[in-house]
């Protein structure tokens, strides 16, 4: 312990060195950056292997630790997504697939891909990864705590995955969970499952506020000299921005969490009202299923936000680094973000415009919904404007992010519908909702994952991943996925209802069964190809190309750590000092085309560069 | 060079899909025609900025390829181009929420002569019940269930004397009459759903909740259950037949009161204690 301490002791000095100034620069006033107001933090070095890779307190490990139990988690979404398409597309085709078990297949998928994966990857695992590095520090600012975060997500992954094994199986119950029936026989695993299912939320949530206040700390308290909140990387306020909204959504997800399980276990009556069951009437009374509903979506739109807000950040980055060209409107960007966030608690009774809560609601919610559509098409031209006039390289990076623009685009616009109260009358609980939800916030979000893969691998592995494996990887899953949902609208218009474990025994539906087999075949053929992500993987891992440092020639503090892949601490000795946005890309009169943030002005004076 | 082509069949393709597609909604059988225009509308207007906002990106692609030496343009903002954009997309949203309003506006306000339909939704089932010739529905309460009161009716209510009883999953309505459906569970949540009618609302069990349409088309029509509701739930299926007033009279009349059928089981009743005495 003590000998980290000095090391400390060691930067500290050297960086008040720094701080007076000037040291070599031709006009010391144009270079000022304000002093550190605070001492740097102390670290500790793990010892032991446990200390290092496994109750490490390293955010970047713990990153890399999240990453790895949620891509697992999402390989088990995907493989009940798999017999899932298999009773829908060849119905009896698979002897074992019952109604409960496809509903339960169902309701663990859905979870899993939102919470588990979704949520886990981008905050716990790119957040953890990146915010650190982007902002220019050594670390989180509670690392111990932060560590703590990790392993109680895994606790909560690992309650979830025992629901499979428990009598009854896992819960059914759908992932919204909606009381009554969650709770009541005659819905699978409404024993033992349903309450794992609720400890799990519980424990997850837990973990979750602990991550998730390191994020929003050291991201307002621990960025580097020189790196204002307006120059910061969309990533870092994309994270950020997710992180506040999940610091004040999940508490309506833990309490409602917790209601239930008393409604379960205590037979209180929370969100249950009288009840007549097999001629019998139960022991509740008087409690509002509607109140569960309000709940759940007060966390559960958020949550689609919190999902999307790091993905629209993270793709602004990876957009703007390989067209070679600063992010169109970064300040309209940020706001956008914000606002978006913001909004997005206002907005989540749309999910229960057929509900029968008080229809008046419809008016209020439709308006506030579309008016964030407002936001979020300003992201959306920002994003090909910055296309316009750039310098695109089309590798796998690029290919990604067009494929997001693609197919957020489509779910964003079908969102229109949705969000229109009369329009989402017929549309509502029928596949259309299925098709919109896994284009805007399933392979959206997606695409911003892969692409991030492929982006930051070189710094993560210090290996560049195979890019022909990479189009390859992108292509069958752009183009699969695509032909997944677009057609699954169309189900919709017919009014074909989600959730049903046989369905087309009605006339107007027969027509149906030919799409629904081709549907099925695609998803089976995009899920097989993620596997050639996790070859190219293990392939580079062996005998991959070496990275050299900042291969993508980025702006941002990621790339100028001392050494790759970043050590413990980060930078080295010295922390690195802040002059500009991460988005001096192609600026005339620069030698290259791109000025990294640790650039002094001073450097590059003869530039035509913006103050930033 | 490639990925632009590929992502430019994509919408074309994307584009031939939706004019050629076999599979869109079935004929329109109530008065929600407004629906269908709005989601017209919104296709319209949705997917313009779609193929706009990718066609912009293909060409981009095309245009702007990577080229060493060349330079992208270096303009952090523009502010008014971002202004005109926002300003365009407002209004476009504007245009597509008014509509949505106002035919919500007309969901949510039954008109006068609708008449009532009480969809009582259980796992996993319907039944129904129509005000008799008072026109009120009587009260009900879901601990009143019993074999000889299948509705729950309040039995000091006057109005639910004379309700009619439909214990069947098939009811009849009358053509070019507006339908209020109240609905209500008794166990968990249901929606009383006929894709042809296009609109839907849940049943919530502790409350009653409704939405009204006018049927505008003799015919029979299946019922799905469109809230999920447990292991049933796909088969809880159920039936309308909508009618003209002649033939919805005969079947009306030949219907059973809630009067009637007590009567039934008080009789029912009786000889069982009879025999129960012999």
């Amino acid at each position: 312990m003590s000998d980290e301490y000095d090391n400390n002791k060691s930067y500290q000095a050297q960086s008040s060195e720094v701080m007076d100034g000037s040291v070599g620069s031709v006009n010391p006033d144009i270079d000022y950056v304000r002093p550190a107001e605070v001492g740097e933090q102390d670290l500790y070095h793990g010892h032991s292997f446990i200390e290092k890779w496994v109750f490490c307190q390293d955010a970047k490990v713990i990153g890399v630790q999240y990453f790895l139990t949620a891509v697992f988690t999402g390989i088990v979404g995907l493989i009940l997504s798999w017999l899932m398409r298999l009773q829908l597309g060849f119905p009896g085709l698979a002897g074992f697939m019952t109604a409960e078990h496809y509903y339960q297949f169902v309701t663990m998928h859905g979870m899993i891909m939102v919470v588990y994966f979704l949520t886990a990857l981008f905050l716990g695992g790119f957040g953890n990864y990146l915010i650190p590095l982007m902002v220019g520090a050594r670390d989180m600012v509670f690392p111990y705590v932060n560590m703590l975060s990790f392993w109680m997500f895994f606790v909560a992954v690992a309650v979830l995955m025992a629901s499979f094994f428990v009598p009854g199986g896992p819960t059914g119950a759908g992932w919204t969970l909606y009381p009554p029936q969650t709770i009541l026989e005659g819905t699978p695993g409404s024993g033992m499952g349903i309450l794992l299912m609720l400890i799990s939320l519980s424990l997850f949530v837990i973990g979750f506020t602990m991550g998730g206040l390191n994020y929003m700390i050291t991201i307002l308290q621990a960025r580097t000299r020189g790196m204002t909140l307006m120059r910061m990387p969309l990533t870092v306020w994309g994270i950020f921005t997710a992180t506040v909204l999940a610091m004040l959504a999940f508490p309506a997800l833990l309490v409602s969490a917790i209601m239930m399980t008393l409604d379960k276990v205590l037979q209180t009556s929370f969100f249950m009202p009288t009840i007549l069951k097999a001629g019998e009437v139960l022991e509740y009374g008087g409690g509002s299923p509607i109140l569960f509903q309000h709940l759940f979506w007060f966390f559960g739109h958020p949550e689609v936000y919190i999902v999307a807000l790091p993905a629209f950040g993270i793709v602004s980055d990876l957009i703007s680094v390989h067209a070679r060209k600063n992010i169109f409107g970064y300040r309209m960007m940020v706001w956008a973000i914000v606002g978006i966030g913001g909004l997005s608690f206002f907005v989540w009774a749309h999910h229960m415009y057929v509900s029968g809560m008080n229809p008046w609601f419809g008016f209020f919610f439709a308006t506030t919904t579309l008016i964030i559509a407002v936001p979020t098409a300003m992201k959306v031209y920002n994003w090909i404007l910055t296309l316009w006039r750039g310098n695109i390289r089309i590798n796998t990076v690029m290919l990604w992010c067009l494929g997001f623009i693609v197919t957020f685009v489509n779910g964003g616009i079908t969102g229109i519908f949705l969000g229109n109260v009369s329009v989402d009358v017929p549309l509502s609980d029928t596949y259309f909702v299925i098709a919109h939800f896994h284009m805007v916030m399933g392979i959206a979000p997606l695409m911003v994952i892969m692409g991030a893969v492929y982006h930051w691998f070189p710094l993560v592995a210090g290996k560049m991943l195979h890019e022909g494996l990479g189009k390859w990887h992108f292509w069958i899953t752009f183009l699969g996925a695509y032909s997944i949902y677009f057609p699954m609208h169309y189900l919709g218009f017919i009014g074909v209802p989600r959730r049903y474990f046989e369905m087309y025994d009605s006339p107007y539906m027969t027509s149906a069964v030919g799409m629904n087999e081709f549907i099925s075949i695609a998803a089976f053929i995009v899920g097989a190809a993620q596997f050639i992500l996790v070859f190219n993987i293990i392939k580079t891992l062996k005998t991959g190309k070496k990275a050299e440092q900042n291969p993508w020639k980025a702006n941002s503090l990621e790339w100028y750590t001392s050494t790759v892949p970043p050590e413990h601490g980060n930078f080295g000795e010295r922390l690195p000092v802040v002059h500009r946005w991460p988005y001096d890309f192609s600026v005339p009169g620069a030698k290259d085309d791109f000025i990294p943030q640790t650039t002094a002005p001073s450097e590059v004076i003869h530039t035509e560069v913006e103050k930033t | 060079m490639h990925a632009g082509i590929i992502f430019l069949l994509v919408i074309i393709g994307s584009v031939l899909f939706h004019i050629f597609t076999p599979w869109y909604w079935t004929d329109i059988a109530s008065n929600w025609k407004g629906m269908d225009d709005t989601i017209t509308l919104t296709f319209w207007v949705g997917g313009g900025v779609f193929v706009a906002v990718c066609l912009f990106m293909i060409y981009c692609v095309f245009r702007y390829q990577h080229k060493e030496g060349r330079r992208a343009e270096y303009k952090p903002e523009d502010k008014k181009l971002e202004k005109i954009l926002t300003w365009a997309t407002t209004l476009g949203v504007c245009a597509l929420l008014a509509p949505g309003l106002i035919i919500w506006n007309q969901y949510v306000n039954v008109p006068k002569n609708a008449i009532e339909v009480d969809v009582m939704a259980w796992q996993w089932g319907w039944q129904y019940r129509l005000p008799g010739a008072d026109g009120k529905l009587g009260t009900t309460q879901v601990r009143n269930i019993a074999d000889n009161n299948p509705f729950g009716i309040n039995p000091d209510d006057p109005f639910g004397k004379d309700d009619i009883m439909v214990e069947s999953d098939v009811i009849n309505l009358e053509n070019n009459r507006p339908v209020k459906i109240l609905l209500r569970s008794v166990d968990v949540l249901h929606n009383w759903y006929v894709p042809q009618f296009r609109a839907k609302m849940d049943a919530v069990p502790g409350t009653v909740t409704f939405y009204w349409f006018e049927p505008n088309k003799v015919g029979e029509y299946e019922v799905l259950c469109a809230e999920y509701c447990g292991v049933g739930h796909y088969a809880m299926r159920g039936g309308v037949e909508v009618q003209d007033k002649a033939d919805y009279e005969v079947w009306l009349s030949e219907q059973e009161t809630f009067e009637q059928l007590s009567a039934r089981y008080e009789k029912l009743n009786v000889d069982g204690n009879k025999l129960a005495k012999k």
